[in-house]
């Protein structure tokens, strides 16, 4: 979930990252066909876990705590809008040529009635901000998901949103930017801001879980599956079973 | 609002966008008024039992997130499982509404036909710098107005989620032992926040 990290912590986060591999490798239950790396990935899932709890949490509460609501949307623009870039290059790879369009008139007004992105000016204009990576360019094309892996202080992914994601990160401007020292801290301030974002939704998760390791993975799943296609997916595994279970719920709702 | 309450008992059919949105609307316009309410998370419970619980069909919702197995509980068994995911679906409810109070919505017109008796009402959250947020009600028409049987999330079914870890659990330990860690679930919920809400207070 969260990502990036910076100079002394690192040598920690590898050790703990050791242990992490070392400790979990064995534990697979379950059998899921999406996940046959569940060992791998459950340690993987502890270690972020454990990085969540000890830094990204506390940071993004303080953040919260510390920064006024305006200028937390300011810093939430002013990265959104630079992700409209290549949101519009990933429309147009797909060719949906009318929301790269709407992607780059985006990113222009934004950039400059907007002030450099800090205010949303393209939103209230109408133009409707998308979500696209290269990811779902590959799942648009026919790649399929390959299996479920979780990357430490990345989070969940797939192999198919992994190759996605080396691209993503590979053309990102903010991680493109020089000198090193404004790039780590825009990294940071990105993450932070993400973060800080999910708060309330962590913890609902937390609540709503039995088990949280597969209800963030198969939300996961989901999530992508909609995202590939712009929120019309084919009704699969999400719809509704068999006719059996309905009908014994209805005989079971008349009578209450 | 007290001609919503009225209609649906009087059998006089609200549709179902129409049904999500006075809803919705009633709900966090009460929240949003009532300071004292959301520093107490019994009450938003409370709330949430009176004016959205009668529009939601537990059992149907159970019985998809349980999948194939529900033909195989008992009567008692399926009654529970009800209970206890009914309890969890509405603590999960409180703490999302309290979350989003402050977000605007935008209530999508209803593509259905007027015979459909499966629809699926579509609403989005509105957010700053982000895309918006589906959110979509699968509904089903019955004799006593139209129930919720699914709720989706960003194309995250609730329902299907759960539906892998109730199998891992069953698995592991049957029908029994679903319930038994719904159970127990709920009671660490239970424990946790009431207590929680009246420091919050004093």
């Amino acid at each position: 979930m969260a990502t990036g990290c910076s100079g002394g912590k690192v040598r920690g986060l590898l050790a703990a990252l050791a242990l992490a591999l070392a400790s979990g490798c064995a534990t697979t239950s379950g059998g899921d066909p999406r996940d046959p790396l569940e060992g791998f990935n459950r340690s993987m899932y502890g270690f972020n876990e454990a990085f969540d709890e000890t830094i990204g949490r506390p940071v993004a509460s303080a953040y919260k705590r510390i920064i006024p609501d305006p200028v937390r949307g300011w810093v939430r623009n002013f990265f959104a809008n630079i992700d409209d870039l290549f949101i519009g290059v990933n429309n147009l790879l797909q060719g949906k040529v009318g929301d790269t369009v709407t992607d780059w008139a985006r990113f222009a007004f934004n950039t400059t009635i907007g002030l450099a992105g800090i205010n949303d000016v393209a939103s209230e204009m109408g133009l409707e901000k998308h979500n696209e990576d290269f990811g779902q360019t590959f799942g648009r094309w026919g790649a399929g998901d390959g299996p479920y892996l979780v990357w430490p202080l990345i989070g969940s992914s797939n192999v198919r949103d992994s190759a996605g994601l080396v691209l993503d990160s590979y053309f990102d401007p903010v991680r493109r930017h020089e000198p090193s020292g404004v790039r780590t801290l825009a990294v940071v301030l990105r993450a932070t801001s993400k973060r800080a974002d999910l708060l309330d939704a962590s913890r609902i998760l937390e609540e709503a879980a039995l088990d949280k390791y597969v209800f963030q993975r198969d939300a996961y799943l989901q999530r992508r599956r909609g995202l590939i296609h712009d929120g019309n997916p084919p009704r699969g595994p999400s719809s509704r079973l068999t006719e059996e279970p309905r009908a014994e719920a209805e005989a079971g709702s008349t009578k209450q | 609002m007290a001609a919503v309450c009225f209609a649906v008992q009087a059998q006089d059919v609200t549709p179902p966008d129409v049904l999500v949105k006075n809803v919705t609307l009633e709900v966090i316009d009460i929240i949003r008024k009532d300071k004292d309410l959301q520093n107490d998370r019994r009450k938003v419970i409370a709330l949430i039992e009176t004016k959205v619980v009668p529009h939601f069909n537990f059992t149907s919702m159970t019985a998809s997130a349980v999948g194939a197995a529900w033909s195989k509980a008992t009567p008692e068994q399926k009654t529970r499982l009800t209970e206890e995911f009914r309890t969890l679906m509405v603590r999960t409810y409180a703490s999302s509404i309290a979350a989003y109070k402050d977000q605007k919505f935008d209530f999508r017109p209803l593509r259905a036909k007027p015979t459909d008796t499966d629809v699926t009402v579509n609403v989005r959250v509105l957010q700053q710098g982000a895309e918006s947020v589906k959110l979509d009600y699968d509904m089903e028409k019955t004799a006593r107005g139209w129930k919720v049987w699914d709720v989706r999330i960003a194309d995250i079914s609730l329902t299907a989620n759960y539906r892998t870890e109730f199998a891992n659990i069953m698995r592991a330990s049957g029908i029994e032992g679903l319930v038994n860690a719904l159970h127990s679930k709920n009671a660490g919920l239970e424990r946790a926040q009431p207590a929680a809400s009246a420091d919050k207070k004093k």
